[in-house]
Parts: structure tokens; C-alpha cells; sequence
């Protein structure tokens, strides 16, 4: 594979069998390994989209400064694309991400300022919208409200699925933003209609659940109920577990969040199994575990591991 | 028999600081009907127009009631309830 810049090699990821973690030859699980992006996570796809959108509506060009709430990834991939580009970048950022999110981020030239950690990204949006309402020269690209986040699932994400598996019967992935969800749920579903699309939303630890009260809770502005078949709530223990199983059983080596999103994909193919029915699940390896080794996800026991888990927005 | 709802930090206030507490019921509606009589209160922070409050996500065995049958969901002994915010990710 050639490409005329790092931009260009954004996408067409590998699709893996997991014959170890598959329950029968009629029962399988394929994992999406989003971590082959240039930057390493899945973002890269709807950060390219959502700044080339801009520079097609025209509001964006070379010198303007970018404004993201972000949790990590989709700031480094913005870092990424606005160094190539000529952007300047501001991230903001719960306290409670790792430390290495924030040395990439600083490596690639953005500046970080950080939102108070309870409270997790809810924060870090509150913050930033205000921001953007003091700087109205600053181009805030808005994931959580911004339709070119889903659209880059539903145009590369979602093909590329189908390309590799046309026999694909469920998509499983973590919901954040919800745009991986939105876009790859919206393409298969036309292709497909019977196909399951099931979200993983990660359980936090009480601190990120911080709020004053329960109106201040955040439903992103994207989010669209009925392209879901079902949402699971999986905790940190169970995305933990996932992981280091994955990791164990088939050799891959990824970020906590893909432990969330395999933990409701096996929790499918049991059910699969127990209704006697064939069933090809896709889940998202949203990005490798390297961005984690400090929150101590990977070594000593699970309860030590979930322990120092605890508060920390890990997906 | 009962079943435990595990309540979030912001309504604790409700439940003298429980983290979860046991109430019974056949249906998600019937068991919050439950909590209301046992912790006065706690119910209009949950539900509004017979509808869950749009930033309240209730799980049923971790599964979100609103994909099962929203507030008629029926549920029975020994499942656990999960009443969480709604917070964002990414």
C-alpha cells in the first residue's frame, strides 16, 4: 500500500477472526482494528472528515486556531492533521485522562487546557463551549454535534465492514460521541436491514457521575436512538477483564475501552448460541493499549487494576 | 424477595446516602412507584410525563431499559437496576 501523505492512509484497517474467543465456526467475532490508524485510534477517521468539511464550508483555512473538547483521541488526531495543515490546535481535556494522551498532545504542538475531572467530559464540554462563545475567531469542529463525525463511518467505517464480511450480522462498538455508532449503524442498516447494532457505554467510577443534578447530564447532539438495536452499560471490572482476555486468547494488545465493546460482543454471541442462530459480530478495537500502561490497566491483579482505575475516563 | 437498584451519587440524597437499596415490583414503572413510597421524593427525579427524564438512563442487568420496554420493562427477583446520568464520552 502506497500513499502521497500520512493524511491519505487514514482508514481501510484490518478485519481479524478471533478463532479463540468465537464460540462455533457458525458463532464468529471479528475485531476491527482501528488502532492501525496514523495516529492509533479510530478518531482519525471522523477528525479528517470534520476538518475537511470545514475547509469546504470555508471556515476553515492555514493560521486559524482549532477549539475540541476532547478525552484524548480525537485531539491527537486533530494534533496530527493540524500540523500537517497549518492549524493551531487547543484541547480541552478532563484532568482525569492518562498522561500519555497529554505528552502526545503537547509533542504534536497543541495546547491543552484542562476541565475540573468531575464531572469527565460533560466538563470539558461546558468549558469549552464557553470558549468558544469568548473567542469567536476560534473554530470550535464540535463532535458531538458535528454530522461530519458519523458520516466518516458511514462512508469508509461502515464499506469497509461490509466489503470484508458481507455476512455480518452485528456491529458492536464503545458510544462516546456516538458518531462510530451513528454512521457505520446508518450504512449497514440500509444494506442490511436486519443487522444488530449494539452500543457498549462504559460505567465510570462515581467521581465522572459528579454532577449537581440530573438535568445536567449530556446526550450528544448526534445521537439518534432508533439506529440502535440495544445499549449495554459495562463496567470498568468487565471492560478490564475483556481486555486482558483479548490480549491472552488472541494476541491483541488494546485500550480499555475495546474491553468494553468485546465484553457485549461475547455477551451476542452467547445469545446467538443459546437461540441456534449464525451470527457474524464485528466489534471496534477503538486503539491499542500503549496510551494506557500508566493508569496500571495491564499489570498485577484485575481488583489492583480496577482500583487504579477508579475515576479515570478510560475510553 | 426484592430487587436492588443501585443508585447514583446526585440522588443519594433520597437514600440517606445508600448506594443501593432494595425495592419490589413487577414492572421498572411498579418498582419506582416502590422507591417513591420508601424514599419520598426520588421519583420525580426520575420520571417526567410517565416518561424517564431525558438525562436518566436506567439499565436493567446492565441492558438499557429504554431498548426493552422502557418504564413497563418487566423485571423480577434477583435483577439489579442501574440508574445512572447520562454523561458523555469521547
Amino acid at each position: 500500500m502506497r500513499f502521497d501523505s500520512l493524511i491519505e492512509s487514514v482508514g481501510r484497517t484490518p478485519l481479524v477472526g478471533l478463532p479463540r474467543l468465537s464460540p462455533s465456526a457458525d458463532v464468529r467475532i471479528w475485531a476491527k482494528l482501528e488502532d492501525r490508524n496514523p495516529t492509533g485510534s479510530i478518531k482519525d477517521r471522523p477528525a479528517l472528515w470534520m476538518i475537511e468539511q470545514a475547509e469546504k464550508d470555508g471556515v476553515l483555512s492555514p493560521g486559524c486556531t482549532i477549539l475540541e473538547p476532547t478525552s484524548g483521541n480525537t485531539g491527537i488526531s486533530l494534533a496530527m492533521s493540524a500540523r500537517l495543515k497549518g492549524y493551531k490546535l487547543i484541547c480541552v481535556m478532563p484532568e482525569n485522562t492518562s498522561e500519555e494522551r497529554r505528552q502526545l498532545l503537547r509533542m504534536y504542538g497543541a495546547e491543552i487546557i484542562s476541565s475540573p475531572a468531575a464531572g469527565g467530559s460533560n466538563e470539558a464540554v461546558r468549558v469549552a463551549k464557553g470558549l468558544a462563545a469568548e473567542h469567536p475567531d476560534w473554530i470550535m469542529l464540535y463532535q458531538y454535534g458535528n454530522p461530519a463525525n458519523w458520516r466518516s463511518h458511514y462512508e469508509s467505517t461502515g464499506p469497509e465492514i461490509l466489503d470484508d464480511l458481507p455476512t455480518v450480522t452485528h456491529f458492536v462498538a464503545g458510544l462516546g460521541t456516538t458518531g462510530t455508532l451513528m454512521g457505520v449503524g446508518r450504512y449497514l442498516r440500509e444494506q442490511k436491514p436486519d443487522v444488530k447494532i449494539v452500543a457498549a457505554e462504559p460505567r465510570y467510577g462515581e467521581l465522572v457521575y459528579g454532577l449537581r443534578n440530573v438535568d445536567e447530564g449530556f446526550i450528544p447532539e448526534i445521537y439518534d436512538e432508533s439506529v440502535l438495536t440495544t445499549r449495554y452499560s459495562v463496567t470498568s471490572a468487565d471492560a478490564l477483564k475483556r481486555t486482558r482476555e483479548l490480549l491472552a486468547t488472541e494476541g491483541i494488545f488494546a485500550g480499555i475501552s475495546t474491553g468494553c465493546a468485546l465484553h457485549a460482543a461475547i455477551g451476542m454471541a452467547r445469545k446467538a448460541v443459546q437461540e441456534g442462530e449464525r451470527a457474524d459480530i464485528v466489534f471496534v478495537v477503538a486503539d491499542g493499549g500503549w496510551k494506557y500502561l500508566s493508569t496500571g490497566a495491564y499489570e498485577g491483579t484485575l481488583d489492583e487494576a480496577e482500583d487504579r482505575l477508579e475515576g479515570q475516563l478510560w475510553a | 424477595m426484592a430487587i436492588e437498584v443501585r443508585i447514583p451519587t446526585i440522588l443519594r440524597t433520597y437514600t440517606d446516602g445508600a448506594k443501593a437499596v432494595d425495592a419490589s415490583g413487577a414492572t421498572i414503572e411498579e418498582l419506582i412507584g416502590d422507591l417513591e413510597a420508601r424514599h419520598p421524593g426520588i421519583k420525580a427525579r426520575l420520571v417526567e410525563n410517565d416518561k424517564l427524564r431525558r438525562f436518566v438512563n436506567v439499565y436493567l442487568n446492565d441492558e438499557d431499559v429504554r431498548f426493552l420496554g422502557g418504564l413497563g420493562t418487566p423485571v423480577s427477583d434477583g435483577d439489579t437496576v442501574t440508574v445512572l446520568p447520562a454523561v458523555a464520552g469521547g
